[in-house]
């Protein structure tokens, strides 16, 4: 079976090998013949993807067959596996999940190319481009790290299991979700680099590949919270974001990310940063390779990273052709590239832009800073300093404050040029609500923004968090109470037509709404309780309003672990609101420890209870309890993102089609008469 | 006077930087310096975790560095005791006894700094480039002046008008 595996892979790496190739000459060459050699390269690039899939169900298949004479079936899974992880398998170790990167590339490339006809040629130039990079996976698939190696001598009855920590329902999804961002910016980039080749005319271009960024860029992110979603859930210390290389590694083309589809809408309106927007998709890409690179590299020590192993050097040489790839075709087509328009103003939408986009770059700059200097420090002093949550904490906070602030200024600016009168008047009612928010804070006592620096970050976040929401409410309010005036519609229904009218916009303003509700989530963690006690039956431990009173304590087993779990009444203020159920597992194959904390969330904040183990002298368990204000704030705001994404992706309904009142009886009932305003 | 409100917003928009990086003076009151000295640490178990938040099932490095931590505060801080140590004399003895690692940041002497300044060098030389640029950009637009468009600029000045302006 595994042979069927092997095969698979060899004639997928031949296949794009020829996707490559042939879909070159095709784009080089005229004449009917180069068309027919380009749409076999087409067709070619369709079919890896069916080598890649066959190979990845043959690896599942085994690893629900427990096929143990397969080395990867055997370090990753064991028989008592339930089957959703055996699925999981597939990208638990280093070799499944360059197969499960292959796999999703495949996809991609399947969808592009079936979509074709939206612009054959310049599909026909990305197609070359995403053939290359899956050469190149393919290529590791085969040569570097195969999974389907085969065990040599007596083959085990059972395997050495999957990781403790990835036994968990969200791990089933939060990986793949995250590798359907990281793989699917190589369309945007494909796109990019093919534009630049080919010196594409006009910026139709931009809007294909502003759609796909969408798309991954809503994948990359729902792959993230649901990671830090899983670290909260299983990981037990507490915390959700760890700043650990790996988790670093995702931020990066995230943030790249991010600043491409702001600057983006200069391009499309304006026809300016062309350069720049080409430069940012190709540094989303290869921020998305460097990641995988330093997971699984060793270059950096990191809790996620797969074994150290000479994969890294493969991944070394390929970014540095990609990067003299791109740097190639800039330097020889850089003139396609030049602005049509410039900056006219510092107070304007584009400046506004320019800043938003400045402060992503710098906080991605230094989230890459931060995970390398530890290298850096190594080679210039021969000493390794760890940089941890405290330095990336002091130097991103601020920047994080300094972008709440543009995304609260920067949709109030017009195009070209915005008057400092028209700015102050948009800004005064918002600016005045900030801070009577924030000073009402302080009065009452809530935060003491002089005692602790991270509460006075906390202040600092809200009051920036209640200007960009009365700057997204004032948007929707003028936008909905033009429409109301000129459909005689309620409010409620004129902002339903606003957004759809304008999807891309008004999504964009949900989005920022959600990216303060996360926020708020962060500032939160400023007033973080935590307390470790051992309990017996009866015992109490008090956080906050909080008591929590071990009823009792057992044991428990099953075919994949054992374990030993508390029974904890919580009650709040005296009154109990419920029971929570702390658990410790020894996963039998492994013989790994894993820890699954109880966790009672409310919108103000998350009890967490974590069995951290017993007392060895009588047995007792030892409970830690956190109480971790405004959790649920950082899932909601997340979930807020996504919708708020996909709204922006759903087409604008066209203007035309919606009712419009006659202009007598609208001014009859509003009681206004026409004159120049 | 629209100078002065510009000079006014950008004396705020400095303020509120320099606010924003320098925040507020951290809290070293006894009932905190446990807390803040202990994130301010790393537990040398090889989970990669802050000290006070290593959650590592039978961790034999954790519980010892903490109850080193509590003595370390407590040194000289009793009835008969003189000056407790400071926060920066407590984190050396544990460099001492655990090396360089065992600081969760840089330190802010010798080449370490530099992992301190060099984000915001960043940040401070990429808004002067944009500010510079964006300025040089503006004088350029004036200096060229106003001249008459033809037919066929002013079309494409209404499709760009239209293409620019939204609901």
């Amino acid at each position: 079976m595994s042979d069927l595996g092997s095969y698979s892979l060899l004639l997928g790496l031949a296949l794009s090998g020829y996707a490559f190739a042939a879909g070159f000459i095709g784009v080089t060459r005229k004449g009917h013949s180069a068309e027919i050699l380009g749409e076999t390269a087409r067709r070619a690039g369709i079919a890896v993807f069916g080598c890649v899939l066959v190979a990845a169900t043959v690896l599942v298949v085994a690893a629900l067959r427990n096929d143990f004479s397969i080395a990867y079936i055997l370090h990753h899974s064991n028989v008592a596996l339930s089957a959703p992880y055996k699925f999981a398998v597939l990208w638990s170790g280093q070799e499944g999940s360059l197969l499960f990167w292959s796999l999703l590339l495949g996809g991609y490339g399947l969808v592009l190319r079936l979509r074709h006809k939206v612009d054959a040629k310049l599909v026909a130039y990305a197609s070359i481009v995403i053939a290359g990079v899956q050469m190149f996976f393919l290529a590791l698939n085969n040569f570097a790290a195969n999974p389907f190696g085969i065990v040599t001598g007596t083959i085990p009855p059972d395997g050495n299991g999957l990781n403790p920590l990835l036994q968990y329902a969200e791990m089933v999804i939060h990986p793949p979700m995250l590798y359907l961002g990281y793989v699917g910016m190589t369309v945007p980039f494909a796109f990019a680099l093919a534009a630049l080749i080919m010196k594409y005319p006009g910026e139709k271009w931009i809007h294909i590949t502003r759609r796909w960024t969408m798309v991954t860029w809503a994948f990359l992110t729902c792959g993230i919270f649901l990671g830090a979603h899983w670290a909260y859930s299983v990981l037990g210390w507490g915390g959700y974001w760890g700043w650990d290389p790996v988790e670093n590694a995702s931020l990066m083309p995230w943030l790249t990310g991010t600043a491409f589809l702001h600057s983006v809408m200069m391009q499309e309106k304006r026809g300016m940063l062309k350069i720049w927007n080409m430069w940012l998709i190709f540094s989303t890409f290869l921020l998305s390779i460097f990641g995988t690179f330093l997971t699984r590299s060793g270059v950096v020590s990191s809790v996620h990273a797969f074994a150290q192993s000479s994969i890294g050097t493969w991944f070394v040489v390929f970014m540095a052709i990609v990067l003299a790839t791109c740097l190639w075709f800039f330097l020889a087509n850089r003139d396609h590239l030049r602005s049509e328009n410039r900056l006219e103003s510092l107070v304007s939408r584009e400046s506004s832009f320019l800043f938003n986009n400045l402060i992503l770059l710098v906080a991605c700059f230094t989230v890459l800073w931060g995970t390398l200097f530890p290298v850096l420090s190594e080679w210039v002093e021969g000493t390794k300093v760890t940089v941890g949550a405290p330095f990336f904490n002091r130097v991103n906070i601020p920047v994080a404050l300094l972008l709440l602030l543009l995304t609260a200024v920067g949709p109030l600016l017009s195009w070209r040029k915005t008057s400092t009168d028209s700015l102050r008047r948009n800004l005064l009612i918002p600016s005045l609500l900030s801070l009577g928010v924030g000073i009402a804070i302080v009065a009452l006592g809530w935060i003491h923004p002089l005692q602790e620096q991270s509460q006075f970050y906390a202040l600092m976040t809200i009051m920036l968090s209640v200007l960009v929401a009365s700057t997204v409410v004032s948007e929707f309010y003028r936008g909905a109470r033009v429409i109301a005036y000129q459909t005689g519609r309620n409010v409620l229904s004129s902002v339903y037509v606003l957004t759809r009218r304008n999807t891309r916009r008004y999504g964009g303003y949900i989005a920022h709404f959600a990216a303060i509700v996360v926020m708020i989530g962060f500032a939160g963690s400023a007033f973080n309780q935590d307390i470790e006690r051992e309990v017996g039956n009866g015992d109490s431990i008090s956080i906050g309003h909080y008591t929590i009173t071990c009823k009792t304590y057992t044991q428990d087993d099953n075919a994949n672990y054992s374990s030993v779990w508390a029974i904890m009444d919580i009650f709040r203020d005296g009154k109990q609101v419920g029971t929570l159920f702390p658990e410790r597992r020894i996963y039998k194959a492994s013989q790994q420890p894993s820890t699954m904390p109880a966790i009672r969330s409310t919108i103000a904040e998350d009890l967490y209870l974590v069995y951290t183990g017993n007392n060895p002298d009588n047995g007792r368990p030892i409970i830690r309890a956190h109480l971790n204000p405004l959790v649920s704030w950082i899932w909601t705001g997340a979930s807020l993102l996504l919708f708020g994404t996909l709204l922006a992706l759903i087409p604008s309904l066209a203007t035309a089609k919606l009712p419009v009142r006659s202009a007598v009886r609208v001014l009859a009932d509003s009681g206004q008469t026409v004159g120049a305003d | 006077m629209i100078s002065h409100s510009k000079h006014v917003l950008q004396a705020f928009a400095l303020a509120l930087v320099c606010i924003a990086f320098f925040g507020a003076t951290p809290s070293h009151s006894a009932d905190t310096r446990f807390n803040d000295l202990g994130h301010k640490l790393m537990c040398k178990c090889g989970c990669n975790q802050i000290l006070l938040e290593c959650n590592h099932v039978g961790c034999a490095y954790s519980t010892r560095m903490r109850d080193e931590l509590t003595a370390s505060l407590s040194r000289g801080a009793g009835p008969g005791g003189s000056t407790p140590d400071s926060d920066e004399l407590v984190l050396r003895s544990f460099v001492q006894q655990y090396g360089a690692t065992v600081l969760a940041a840089p330190t802010t002497t010798g080449f370490n700094i530099v992992a301190w300044i060099v984000p915001f060098v960043v940040l401070v030389g990429g808004l002067s480039l944009i500010t510079v640029v964006v300025r040089k950009w503006k004088y350029r637009i004036q200096t060229v002046g106003a001249q008459s468009a033809t037919p066929e600029e002013l079309a494409t000045f209404r499709r760009r008008a239209r293409e620019e302006t939204e609901v």
